[in-house]
Parts: structure tokens; C-alpha cells; sequence
């Protein structure tokens, strides 16, 4: 089973869980149904579309409601506490979660009590805290992009906001940042770097780099990493080990911007809707 | 024995700190007054003395959750104990990012902050996305402002609640700045 687990900004949402399914222009988890907006709709989206394209069991989805607060995740990590335990996931990819050091390490200890270890995934706000909390080299993958990267390079910094000058954020600087975040033991054992160009690296090396289709105009995109993330986790899903999930990953992310015929003003959505041509070329050419 | 989780053991020592940070005041009696305050609206914070770096003599300082800084400092601005100095509790030297990347598309410019990236429209001011972030406030933040001109788009300071808005913010001041608004 694959779970995806975040929030969405709806002030009053309770804790809701069930198999996601993409309809029209929606995405439903369980009974409930929502727009397709960036964050966490954009990743479960992405996720359910390929599962789908793949003929594989939807994924289930965990969320709630949180606008910043952090009310709506505490109640989520109190949840999956509770009940991590009982769910037969072999994926958990987490996601957009107010970053709480003592809630994290709570889900740790509960998923330590498994028989085996599932596949973990983290993203956004749970890859910040994931680094805070000392067990990133636990963690399967993160999906950073530069910004992000500079903070896992920077031992230091609890957030990006406090990511020091000197570690410079610039893409001629990727290189040095990945080894930097090994070194500190600040990654996850797999890193898909999301940039002009994308780099996957497992261990500190870099294994693979994925430059076309190159399209500028996806970079001020929101909610593009977050297909990223939907996409590897689903792929990884359907058997593909995680280093080449990656790879098809970014390819096929990129494949469906291009698709779109971007400008920096196109929204998510309309990336979305090109993600089962783009999975079916990518797959056929590999 | 753990099975599968082992946190390194040179990050044993900072265990449940690293997503602290201390509130600075001008004086004990702010430090007090800001205390009952945020204990009161239910927020999990402790007083405590000061470290080396901000000592500057019989005083005491807050430690408060980093993250959710922004919605923090706006209820202390409410009741006019704002902080002198905010920090993280682990390295209380570190200063927020000040460096910005701007990325000029033609029609469109694009403004980072950190991880943050807001694009507007040269020709019309439209915010016309913003990307990046990890906390949960940046998915309704981009709901909140993406489609809104410039000049009217609630700043993320004011709506926003996390570290992540904050980033944000820098980055809508920016831009503001960069198209002269």
C-alpha cells in the first residue's frame, strides 16, 4: 500500500482518510473531494494518475485541515500515532506537515515497531523536520530543490529562513551542496535534487542527471515539485526501485510541463492533465 | 536496540532543541508580560536564561517552536511586547536569509527568498504563482494571493503564520521594491 499523508488548507477539516481517486477536475479521498490546487492535492493527484495509468491499487490518503497553525498536523501525527501500526503500508510519503521535531520522532518509534521498515519519502515541511530531527540518512528520499538542498548543506539552519550566506544557493553550486548535505548527515539515503537540471544521488554520489526536456518557464510553477513527489512515489509503487523511479520521475514531470506549453503564469492543473501521455511515452521509450 | 531508526550520535546532544528558538527582550518584565501571554492563547513556551552569545546580564529569554515564528511575533506585536531579537535556539548567531535571485522571464519576473518564489507579471502586477515552501500555510498562501495585483494582495506577513510566509514576505517586499510599488 501506498499512503500519502500532508495537509490541506481548509480551516475545520477533521481527520479524513481513504483510497484517492481523480475525477474530472477534483481528486476525492475517501468520500471527500477537493480542487486540484498545488500542495498536497497536486502530489495525491499526481499519484493516483499513474497508479492508475499502471493498473495498480489506488493510493490512500491521510490529511486534514491546517492554514498554518499547526493545529490540523498535531491532530494528523496524533492519528497515524495511534494507528501507523495497523496500516499495511510499504510506502509513506510524507509531505506538506508543520515541521514538529517531538511529533516526528513520536512516528518514528511507532513505524519502529514494525516488523520491516517501510519505504519513507519525505517532502516539504516533513523533509525540514526530518533533517531536525538527526534521522534524515533513515529516510528512503527527499525531493528538495535548491533552496531546500542549501538548507540540508547548512548543519545549522533549523528552517531554510536561517540558511547562512555562504552557503550559496545557486545552481553551479549544486555539486558541492549535495556532498555537503551527505557529510553533515543531513540527507536522505536517495536525494532527487529538482533544478534546471535534476540530479538523483544515492549516497553522496551522483548517479544520474536529467536535463531534457529543458523548460524554463516550469521553475516559477507551483505545485511542480509536488507532482514530482506524487509521480516517484507512485512509480516506486509499481516496483521500480527507487534510484530508477527517479529518474522516470523527473522525465516524465518534465515531459508533462512540456506538454502544457508553459508560461511562469500556468497553474499545476494544467500540467496534471498531461501526466498519463507524458508516463506512457516516458515508459515506452525506457 | 533500535531496528531501523539510529539518530547520528553528534546530533544526540541537540535532541528536541533544534526546532527552538528564543524570543529576546529589552528587559525581565517584557519577558514576563510576553510569558503570560502566549501562555495563555495555549502556546508551548518556557523561560529561560539566556545563552553565552545573548547574555547581557541577570536576563531571560523565551524558547518558542521556530517554525511558527510569525504568527508568535504577531501576538506579541498585538500587545506591544514585541521581541528585540528572534533566534534559533541551536546557533543563536544565525541571521535570517537577506540574499535574494531574481529570474527575469521577459513578460514575468520571478523573486527567491530562501525557498520561496513569488512571480508576478511586469505588464499588470498579477501575482501570477508562487512555488516552493514546506510548511502548511504556503498552500493557502498561494490560494490567497496568486491571481491578486500587487498592490492589493494581503502581505504574507499578515496572513501567513510560519517561517515559510515569512520567506515569502521577503520576497513579496522585494518584488514590491523591484517594480517600484
Amino acid at each position: 500500500m501506498l499512503c500519502l499523508i500532508g495537509t490541506i488548507p481548509l480551516k475545520g477539516l477533521p481527520v479524513l482518510s481513504g483510497e484517492i481517486i481523480k475525477n474530472d477536475n477534483n481528486v476525492t479521498i475517501g468520500k471527500d473531494s477537493f480542487p486540484i490546487h498545488r500542495g498536497f492535492q497536486a502530489m495525491i493527484t499526481a499519484a493516483a494518475m499513474v497508479c492508475s495509468e499502471m493498473g495498480l491499487p489506488p493510493p490512500v490518503g491521510f490529511t486534514v485541515g491546517d492554514i498554518g497553525l499547526g493545529d490540523g498536523s498535531r491532530k494528523l501525527y496524533s492519528y497515524l500515532k495511534d494507528n501507523l501500526l495497523d496500516i499495511p503500508a510499504k510506502i509513506l510519503t510524507f509531505h506538506y506537515l508543520m515541521p514538529d521535531v517531538f511529533w516526528h520522532d513520536q512516528l518514528l518509534w511507532t513505524i519502529e515497531k514494525r516488523s520491516e521498515k517501510p519505504i519513507l519519502i519525505a517532502d516539504a515541511g516533513y523533509m525540514y523536520v526530518a533533517k531536525m530531527s538527526g534521522f534524515a540518512p533513515s529516510y528512503d528520499l527527499f525531493t528538495p530543490d535548491i533552496g531546500e538542498l542549501a538548507f540540508l548543506a547548512d548543519e545549522k539552519a533549523p528552517h531554510p529562513f536561517y540558511t547562512r550566506g555562504f552557503i550559496l544557493q545557486e545552481e553551479h553550486n549544486v555539486i558541492p551542496l549535495i556532498k555537503r548535505a551527505y557529510e553533515g548527515k543531513n540527507a536522505a539515503r536517495i536525494l532527487l535534487v529538482k533544478g534546471i537540471k535534476d540530479y538523483i544521488c544515492a549516497h553522496g554520489e551522483i548517479t544520474g542527471e536529467i536535463d531534457k526536456p529543458n523548460v524554463e518557464s516550469l521553475e516559477p510553477i507551483g505545485g511542480t515539485g509536488d507532482t514530482l513527489t506524487g509521480i516517484v512515489s507512485a512509480l516506486i509503487h509499481g516496483g521500480y526501485p527507487i534510484e530508477e523511479a527517479s529518474i522516470l520521475g523527473a522525465k516524465i514531470n518534465r515531459l508533462a510541463g512540456q506538454l502544457a506549453q508553459p508560461t511562469p503564469a500556468t497553474q499545476v492543473s494544467e500540467i496534471i492533465r498531461n501526466i498519463p501521455t507524458a508516463l506512457s511515452m516516458v515508459l515506452k521509450e525506457s | 536496540m533500535p531496528k531501523f531508526f539510529r539518530r547520528d550520535s553528534s546530533k544526540k546532544q541537540r535532541e528536541k532543541k533544534t526546532d527552538r528558538g528564543f524570543l529576546v527582550f529589552q528587559n525581565t518584565s517584557e519577558v514576563i508580560r510576553a510569558e503570560a501571554v502566549l501562555k495563555k492563547e495555549g502556546w508551548n513556551i518556557r523561560v529561560m536564561g539566556p545563552p553565552p552569545e545573548l547574555r547581557t546580564g541577570c536576563d531571560l529569554v523565551i524558547e518558542f517552536p521556530v517554525v511558527e515564528q510569525l504568527n508568535i511575533l504577531r501576538i506579541l506585536e498585538a500587545n506591544r511586547i514585541p521581541p528585540t531579537k528572534v533566534v534559533p535556539v541551536d546557533s543563536p548567531l544565525l541571521k535570517p536569509v537577506d540574499l535574494f535571485h531574481t529570474k527575469d522571464f521577459g513578460r514575468y519576473l520571478m523573486v527567491r527568498a530562501a525557498n520561496m518564489k513569488l512571480t508576478i507579471d511586469k505588464e499588470t502586477l498579477k501575482i501570477v504563482n508562487i512555488s516552493g515552501g514546506g510548511c502548511p500555510d504556503v498552500p493557502y498562501l498561494a490560494e490567497e494571493l496568486v491571481g491578486r495585483n500587487l498592490n492589493i494582495a494581503p502581505s504574507p506577513r499578515d496572513i501567513g503564520h510560519t517561517l515559510c510566509a515569512y520567506c515569502l514576505h521577503l520576497a513579496y517586499e522585494e518584488t514590491k521594491k523591484k517594480c517600484s510599488v
